[in-house]
């Protein structure tokens, strides 16, 4: 396989994944305009100088938008994620720890049990029980990334715990958690973040598609989902609305993916493809 | 291989008692009244309680959770607060479109995948490979709703080869249906194919490092023969592991994609059913889904069981 | 209807909707936003019943017609005692229900003795409150009683919910209506669509279309899309503005702009602070611009309301400029109030448009003045428990699409809690006139005291928004009542 192939997946997506972060980290301190500056006598302007990706059905400036639409939609991913992980991988650890025994056994079909639940219905259904905004659905996001990260921490580990050092740990009278920590879960990280990043970007496309039905972050925070929802009766009249959230989805799922892939082939190239 | 039927069984019903008290205790949370969201804003108190009386809602929680669960099993699925028909009734109308549409959508998700795959890992490090690496990168990343609106605008409203959406019942034809139901399957297929497309060429990858392969490279078979009669076959289990996951996904996945293209599915009874606090639909549908996908996942397994001895013993 | 009958009629559906394809235009097919949750209409409150059925399927002793006004319907001619009290309807002779008995005054005293009764469902109970006693006089004569004069009893007749239902039939109408109208049920789809088809037994002039399907199609970019592409015939209610001015260009379609008795309204909760406060709630009217939200949320589409009436309504006052739009008075105001520094408060808005882009409009418009807003999209059954049953509050905007309305402001636990008894002693006046001029001037009362009271924020009156293919004639423009009467639709030749 061509060498340059995984130095190159990574530098383009890290780029792409940079231009929507920063743009992100930008916002939270400056915008050219205020995200609720409604204006209706300039609504669904082309982009120009004044106003670089044009404006809204409302007036209000599209570039403030997707910046700060890059904010909500990273951080529901990042911490969802960290919910996935910050749960997922000690559950693994302990798994594999105690494989075959009835923790173990739990935790198994426990994961089943939420990988079988049809993660949009039951996302859906927690933002519309308990409330449509930003933080539900970080959960209901995040309650979807435990078992995965449970289930590769597992996989992992196990293989990891019938390896010479691990045995000569456990002989030497090392507990289960010590060596989970000190053994196991170092020589797993690099899997872990390839994990972690395409967990990243399946993160921005659940939160777009909860934000499209209107269960994500509410107005007056602007969401790349729900940017593409308000803007398809308009679509017809001014196309560009539906387009710039609709790329910049695409844009930073596929930066993450290539980033996801490029570190992967790096950080450990016999490692095989997760299913 | 009998002990192990009998675990994963027992494990099934496990998973599906303890699917059921989960949705029934999330379910029950949800706020909203779904009698005063009936009778809309004038009613009276007297005729709330009337109604209220009527759909059921004033025995306790765990009484209504035994009938749900007791008359699940025996196939009634209950009524309906905001139609009042039958439950069963309503998922088997909305499984005709559904399901289909699942299937359609696994077919055009094989028929893109495979070939792609295939190609790719043919062509390792090539153009070729590259070329279907970035479109199954871009495939995966475009979110399937974005891609729908885009389809009905060119295919649809534009070009006119298709209807914008809607359904128009398979009792007026089978291929009036199946038209209906091409630019939505080919929505849901899209991502699943690129994921598909990948997890083919990775496999089949793996399977041409291992050792039987070269081995018959040594014996002197061609590299095609190696791929099509070796590689492949085996590159197939992880293949169909997923093609079953897909089903289920598809199954109650679509419910964006249904709303967009306004086809009477499951995955639409449910959300308008949790817009209408309708708490009997979305109760047991979504417990249907969720008894689908374990079953699926459960027949998964033991085929793959079957098929490699090594998984029975647990790892 | 028996299976076997119900399919033969849906094979006859078949094969005209095969010919409707081909060019006899006998079919239509309408499309709304909502779904009925069922064919009661003296059951549900839902307004998309009354679209399906109104005229249609059911008819009540009265109706409403294009215009709003009411017109006999199952009674032919009606008798006022002097003292206002005795109402003597003469029935139409001849009529029948869809399943072939006979309606006579007996199916009226039974409709009406079911609405009113105890444990009615009927959602429209107060319309039926004076009625004292039905009395059937012969077949042919019904007698109501009131316990006191109602000026608006023939208006409220009218309604949907004052149907007349067989007691046979009554029990199942939710899913199998029969009624004594133009088209009779055939089939229904649920989630995708209701089947009608024409009452060739029909006592009046009968429909001119052999069949008609309703469709439901919420999403507005489906609602979008299935026009352009053709696929329904009408839209009624089209939930886009935006693309009207794109299907009024193109030559297949023509689009109809009526009105409605939608008042709608930026509601405030008088009953908690600031809003108790009349210095406050004149703030806040003066610091929204309803040019600006009928401009971005419906495209221009909708009149400006200065209190809650119906603009096209004959008794209409113009009290628009007492809420002008002047945000520099709406600061000095709040100042006055003790709030200069302005306030906070929440803001709900349930599903529809107007209510959740002028929501935004409005949200802009208010922190302007220095009034901050939490605002909430909430979903119909949310808005329901929170706004509407709990009062839990600040600001909502809603739509209130009952015609002659007003009355709502004299019932003090009504969500947004008015509590004056003026304008109650004034109510129950108006309900006891019955000369038109004397009511006039009292609705016109009406209309100031809530006007100068600020009790609520009125934006603007709704309007009607009919799309449909050009060939299609017959449609009512305007909405006085939540209904599509296609019995007088058809195609041009």
């Amino acid at each position: 396989m061509s060498r340059h192939w995984p130095n190159r997946s990574l530098m383009i997506g890290a780029a792409l994944v940079l231009v929507f972060i920063s743009g992100g980290m930008v916002s939270l301190l400056w915008t050219p305009y205020a995200i609720d500056g409604v204006d209706i006598p300039n609504k669904m302007l082309m982009p120009s100088a004044a106003h670089w990706l044009g404006t809204d059905h409302l007036g209000r400036d599209i570039l403030s938008m997707i910046m700060v639409g890059a904010q909500t939609s990273i951080a529901v991913a990042v911490l969802a994620v960290g919910i996935g992980m910050g749960v997922g991988i000690p559950l693994g650890l302990w798994a594999a720890a105690r494989a075959g025994g009835w923790l173990d056994e739990v935790i198994m079909r426990g994961n089943d049990l939420v990988f079988a639940f049809p993660s949009l219905v039951i996302a859906i259904l927690i933002t519309a029980v308990f409330g449509p905004g930003a933080v539900n659905a970080i959960i209901a996001i995040g309650i979807f990334n435990i078992p995965v990260f449970a289930r590769l921490t597992r996989g992992a580990a196990l293989s990891l715990w019938r390896r010479d050092f691990v045995l000569a740990a456990r002989v030497s009278g090392k507990s289960g958690l010590r060596i989970s920590a000190e053994h196991i879960l170092p020589n797993i990280t690099s899997l872990l973040i390839v994990q972690g990043t395409i967990q990243f970007s399946l993160g921005i496309l659940a939160e777009a598609g909860l934000s499209y039905v209107g269960l994500g972050a509410q107005p007056p925070i602007p969401s790349w989902g729900r940017m593409l929802a308000e803007s398809q009766t308009l679509v017809s009249l001014a196309p560009q609305l539906a387009l710039i959230p609709g790329l910049a989805i695409v844009l930073t799922v596929l930066g993450l993916n290539l980033m996801g892939d490029g570190l992967r082939d790096m950080l450990d190239p016999r490692i095989r493809a997760e299913r | 291989m009998i002990g192990y039927v009998l675990r994963r069984l027992g494990s099934l019903i496990v998973s599906l008692i303890v699917a059921s008290l989960v949705i029934f205790m999330v379910v029950e949370v949800a706020p909203g009244d779904p009698a005063a969201f009936m009778l809309g804003m004038n009613a009276q108190p007297d005729t709330l309680a009337a109604l209220r009386a009527e759909l059921g809602l004033n025995v306790s929680k765990p009484e209504r959770y035994l009938n749900w669960v007791s008359g699940m099993v025996q196939g009634d699925f209950g009524t309906s607060y905001t139609y009042r028909t039958p439950v069963a009734g309503m998922i088997a109308d909305r499984m005709w479109i559904s399901l289909p549409l699942a299937v359609y959508a696994l077919v055009l998700s094989t028929l893109i995948a495979f070939p792609a795959g295939i190609y790719a890992a043919s062509r390792r490090g090539a153009a070729g490979d590259i070329a279907v690496m970035g479109a199954t990168q871009l495939g995966v990343a475009v979110p399937n709703f974005w891609f729908a609106m885009i389809m009905v605008l060119v295919f649809a409203i534009n070009l006119g080869w298709f209807s914008a959406g809607g359904f128009p019942g398979w009792d007026k034809g089978v291929w009036g249906g199946i038209k209906a139901l091409t630019l939505p399957a080919i929505a849901l297929a899209l991502p699943q194919a690129a994921i598909l497309a990948r997890v083919m060429r990775s496999s089949l990858l793996d399977m041409l490092g291992e050792d039987f392969i070269r081995t018959a490279r040594a014996k002197g078979l061609s590299g095609r023969e190696v791929l099509w009669k070796h590689a492949l076959r085996n590159a197939l289990i992880p293949v169909l592991t997923i093609i079953g996951l897909q089903f289920s996904f598809l199954l109650a996945g679509g419910i964006i994609i249904e709303q967009v293209f306004y086809l009477p599915g499951l995955g639409r009874l449910v959300f308008q059913a949790i817009t209408q606090r309708d708490l009997i639909v979305v109760e047991s549908v979504v417990m249907l889904l969720v008894f689908a996908v374990i079953v699926v996942n459960f027949v998964v397994d033991l085929t793959y069981a079957m098929v490699d001895p090594r998984l029975r013993v647990r790892t | 209807m028996s299976q076997m009958s119900r399919l033969l009629s849906a094979s006859a559906i078949a094969v005209c909707a095969g010919l409707g394809m081909a060019g006899a235009q006998t079919a239509i097919t309408v499309a709304i936003q909502l779904e009925p949750p069922n064919l009661d209409p003296t059951g549900g409150a839902a307004e998309a019943i009354d679209s399906v059925v109104y005229s249609n399927i059911f008819e009540g002793l009265t109706r409403f017609t294009a215009d709003g006004s009411v017109v006999p319907g199952l009674a032919a001619s009606w008798e006022i005692s002097e003292d206002g009290l005795v109402y003597t309807f003469k029935l139409h002779d001849g009529v029948t229900f869809h399943d072939g008995s006979t309606f006579d005054a007996g199916d009226v005293k039974f409709s009406l003795d079911r609405a009113r009764a105890a444990d009615s469902t009927n959602a429209q109970k107060p319309l039926f409150a004076q009625i004292a006693d039905v009395t059937v006089a012969d077949p042919m004569t019904v007698q109501v009683t009131l316990s006191q004069p109602n000026g608006s009893l023939l208006f409220n007749l009218a309604w949907g919910d004052a149907v007349i239902v067989a007691p046979e039939t009554a029990a199942a109408n939710a899913t199998n209506p029969v009624g004594t109208g133009a088209f009779t049920f055939v089939n229904w789809v649920q989630g995708d669509r209701i089947e009608l088809a024409r009452n060739p037994a029909y006592w009046g002039t009968p429909a001119v279309l052999e069949t008609a399907t309703f469709r439901f199609i919420s999403d507005p970019t489906a609602a979008f899309a299935a026009v352009m592409a053709e696929d329904v015939d009408v839209f009624s209610g089209f939930p886009a503005p935006e693309n009207l001015p794109q299907f009024a260009a193109d030559p297949r379609f023509q689009v109809i702009v009526g009105s409605t008795e939608g008042e709608t309204i930026l509601a405030m909760n008088n009953k908690l602070p600031p809003f108790d406060n009349v210095l406050v709630r004149e703030a806040v009217s003066h610091a929204v611009d309803r040019q600006a939200i009928i401009d971005g949320a419906m495209f221009g589409y909708g009149t400006p309301i200065g209190t809650h009436f119906a603009p096209h309504n004959p008794a209409y006052v113009d009290l628009t400029a007492g809420s002008a739009y002047d945000p520099d008075r709406a600061r000095t105001l709040l100042a006055e109030a003790g709030f200069p520094d302005g306030f906070t408060t929440t803001l709900k808005l349930p599903p529809p448009s107007y209510a959740r882009r002028g929501g935004e409009i409005i949200a802009a418009q208010l922190r302007d003045v220095g009034i901050e807003t939490e605002v909430s999209n909430v979903e119909w059954a949310q808005w329901l428990e929170q706004v509407f049953g709990a009062k839990d509050f600040g600001l909502t905007i809603v739509s209130h699409t009952e015609p002659m309305d007003i009355n709502i402001y004299a019932n003090p636990e009504y969500y947004f809690q008015y509590d004056n008894p003026d304008f109650q002693a004034l109510m129950t006046e108006l309900t006891a006139t019955t000369d038109d001029a004397a009511r006039t001037a009292l609705m016109q009362k009406a209309q100031t005291i809530i006007a100068e009271n600020y009790v609520n924020g009125y934006l603007f009156q709704l309007a009607a928004l009919t799309v449909a293919k050009a060939g299609v004639q017959g449609l009512w423009p305007d909405a006085p009542v939540a209904a599509i009467d296609l019995t007088a639709v058809s195609w041009a030749k």
